[in-house]
């Protein structure tokens, strides 16, 4: 059987610019058995978002919100928007490898 | 600033965007529901430093004039207020001027007398010089403490204004006001706040209708109409057609901010934790129990880009699935006869220019942050080149161009042929542009950073 990953139990995963200098991405979960899954610190923490990213894990914040079974996530961008090593301008594509994380 | 004694106040919100376009039944429909002031955003810094650096708009002077007149049409038809905020893409004077000049000739077209307030934000660096020397500018995360070479780097720097100039422009009577780089909040927040409405409410409010129809099920039928009133507000979409649930109004909380919970504006911070979405029928939806702490120092935001080169692209693509079976010997192969290369012609090193090798349909987007293991069908290839001048990023790029057209992998005996797309080969992309400030300046007074005109614009 396939690997289920976090995209698969979500309506949606989307990423985007918060402003020139961060990028916030959000985890639209189904339902609160994806939330659970989604919001397990022990599964998806600073940490991970960080290996994933390669950005500093201190700088990572993540907020989790059961009311809308929603995990947001922000931290700051790696290349200064629409400079020469940007390659997503709106930051519009990076939710990508948070999504085909593979959940356990 | 008066309250009126009103019970409520309606904003009618078209779009995310001026110039984006919204179907002219919208705007009606929101006039017959109440509307007492129409608000829209004309910019953002979503799409890049280049449209501060540059002073230039992003949108095409037809689709924001198409926009604006029937905008004014209905403001002026119902008597009520019209307000555009970061006029321009970015809010710089060029960009206020450029909205006015459109202005004045529809008003002239339409045979309409509306009385035009111009707000401008631009800043000089000279003007900041004492105010960071006397500490009064601090940096936002991530980015660090500002010298002054910074700021005198800069070509175009704004202030993000909050909703006080424009309240006070609305108290002077103007029927339209053209802000220049304004909180995405701001334009919509000012009318109600001028008129006595709460802040937590007004605040809350004015960030779910910043982005037009994106708080409703159908962002794409248009605007929507939420009316403010002393214990929260209600929303519905402009277009009957869409919805506003608990789910997709309070999910705009998190749209393109990094904490979902709280908001600094100029004089506070909008908390929305304990906010309850509380659905009154099938299409509308109640908002409670918003917050607005008010600051004790008030603060403005500043914006500015700075030059940071001039580029040069060069676009091939790949199909030859020898090529492809090892794409990333061949882009390191490139990386080393490139560099070689301009060394050999132009006696250039690495710290005269960079550039950045794309491979789009393979790694392009995400580099080494992809996922995806899979072997590409075709490789798109752009070569990014950036100089101190356009003349010498077009060198390299040009020094480039037998590699982009005829670079075999390692081990093939022969010359490929790359596609091009078109000719000639290199696109000049002139300036580019980087944001570098993220600072906030204690204000003096919530208007003092900012100049407001009325009337007609006397040029020289």
């Amino acid at each position: 059987m396939a690997e289920t990953t976090l995209g698969d139990l979500a309506i949606e995963v989307r990423s985007k610019n918060a402003g020139p200098f961060w990028i916030t991405m959000e985890l639209f979960m189904r339902d609160a058995d994806g939330y659970r899954i989604a919001a397990d610190e022990t599964f998806l923490d600073e940490t991970v978002v960080a290996d994933l990213y390669r950005v500093d894990a201190g700088s990572v914040q993540i907020f989790r919100i059961p009311s809308l079974n929603v995990v947001k996530i922000s931290y700051p961008r790696p290349f200064s928007q629409g400079s020469l090593r940007d390659r997503d301008v709106h930051a519009g594509q990076h939710h990508v490898p948070l999504a085909q994380l593979v959940v356990p | 600033m008066t309250s009126d004694n009103v019970e409520s106040v309606s904003i009618m919100v078209p779009s995310g965007m001026l110039g984006a376009g919204f179907p002219e039944e919208t705007i009606t429909r929101g006039i017959a529901l109440g509307a007492d002031v129409i608000a829209v955003d004309g910019g953002s810094t979503d799409s890049g430093p280049h449209y501060l650096g540059a002073s230039k708009p992003k949108t095409t002077a037809a689709a924001v004039s198409r926009d604006l007149r029937l905008l004014l049409r209905a403001a002026a038809g119902a008597g009520i207020p019209l307000i555009v905020g970061s006029c321009g893409t970015s809010g710089t004077d060029d960009g206020v001027d450029w909205v006015a000049g459109i202005v004045a000739d529809l008003l002239a077209e339409e045979g309409l007398s509306m009385k035009v307030a111009r707000i401008y934000s631009e800043q000089r660096a000279a003007d900041l010089k004492n105010p960071l020397e006397a500490g009064r500018i601090r940096p936002l995360p991530p980015l660090g403490d500002l010298d002054v070479a910074t700021l005198e780097d800069c070509t175009h720097i704004v202030a993000m204004m909050g909703h006080e100039p424009i309240a006070e422009a609305l108290s002077s009577g103007a029927q339209v006001v053209l802000a220049g780089r304004a909180t995405d909040t701001a334009n919509a927040a000012a009318y109600a706040l001028l008129k006595g409405m709460p802040a937590g409410p007004t605040w809350h409010a004015a960030k779910i209708v910043e982005c037009g129809g994106q708080c409703t099920t159908n962002p794409r039928t248009g605007g929507v109409f939420a009316t403010i009133d002393r214990t929260g507000f209600t929303i519905e979409p402009l277009d009957e057609s869409a919805a506003c649930t608990p789910i997709s109004v309070a999910a705009h909380m998190l749209y393109e901010t990094a904490n979902p919970f709280q908001m600094r504006e100029p004089d506070g911070t909008l908390d929305v934790r304990d906010a309850v979405y509380t659905a009154l029928d099938e299409r509308r939806v109640r908002v409670e129990g918003s917050l607005f702490h008010h600051a004790e120092q008030h603060t403005i935001k500043l914006e500015g880009a700075r030059i940071t080169g001039y580029e040069t692209m060069s676009f091939s693509a790949i199909r030859d699935p020898l090529i492809l079976a090892d794409i990333e010997g061949w882009a390191s192969l490139m990386h080393a006869v490139l560099t070689h290369r301009v060394e050999q012609t132009l006696g250039l090193t690495g710290e005269d220019y960079a550039y950045d090798l794309r491979l789009y349909g393979y790694n392009a987007v995400l580099g080494d942050l992809d996922p995806s293991t899979e072997p590409p069908r075709e490789v798109g290839v752009m070569l990014l080149v950036r100089a101190a001048d356009q003349a010498l990023a077009t060198a390299v790029a040009k020094v480039a161009n037998p590699l982009m057209l005829h670079l075999p992998a390692q081990d093939m005996d022969y010359l490929p042929s790359l596609a091009f797309p078109g000719s000639p080969a290199e696109v000049e992309r002139g300036a580019a542009y980087e944001f570098v400030l993220n600072h906030a300046v204690d204000s003096l007074t919530p208007t003092a950073m900012f100049r407001t005109e009325m009337g007609e614009k006397h040029h020289g």
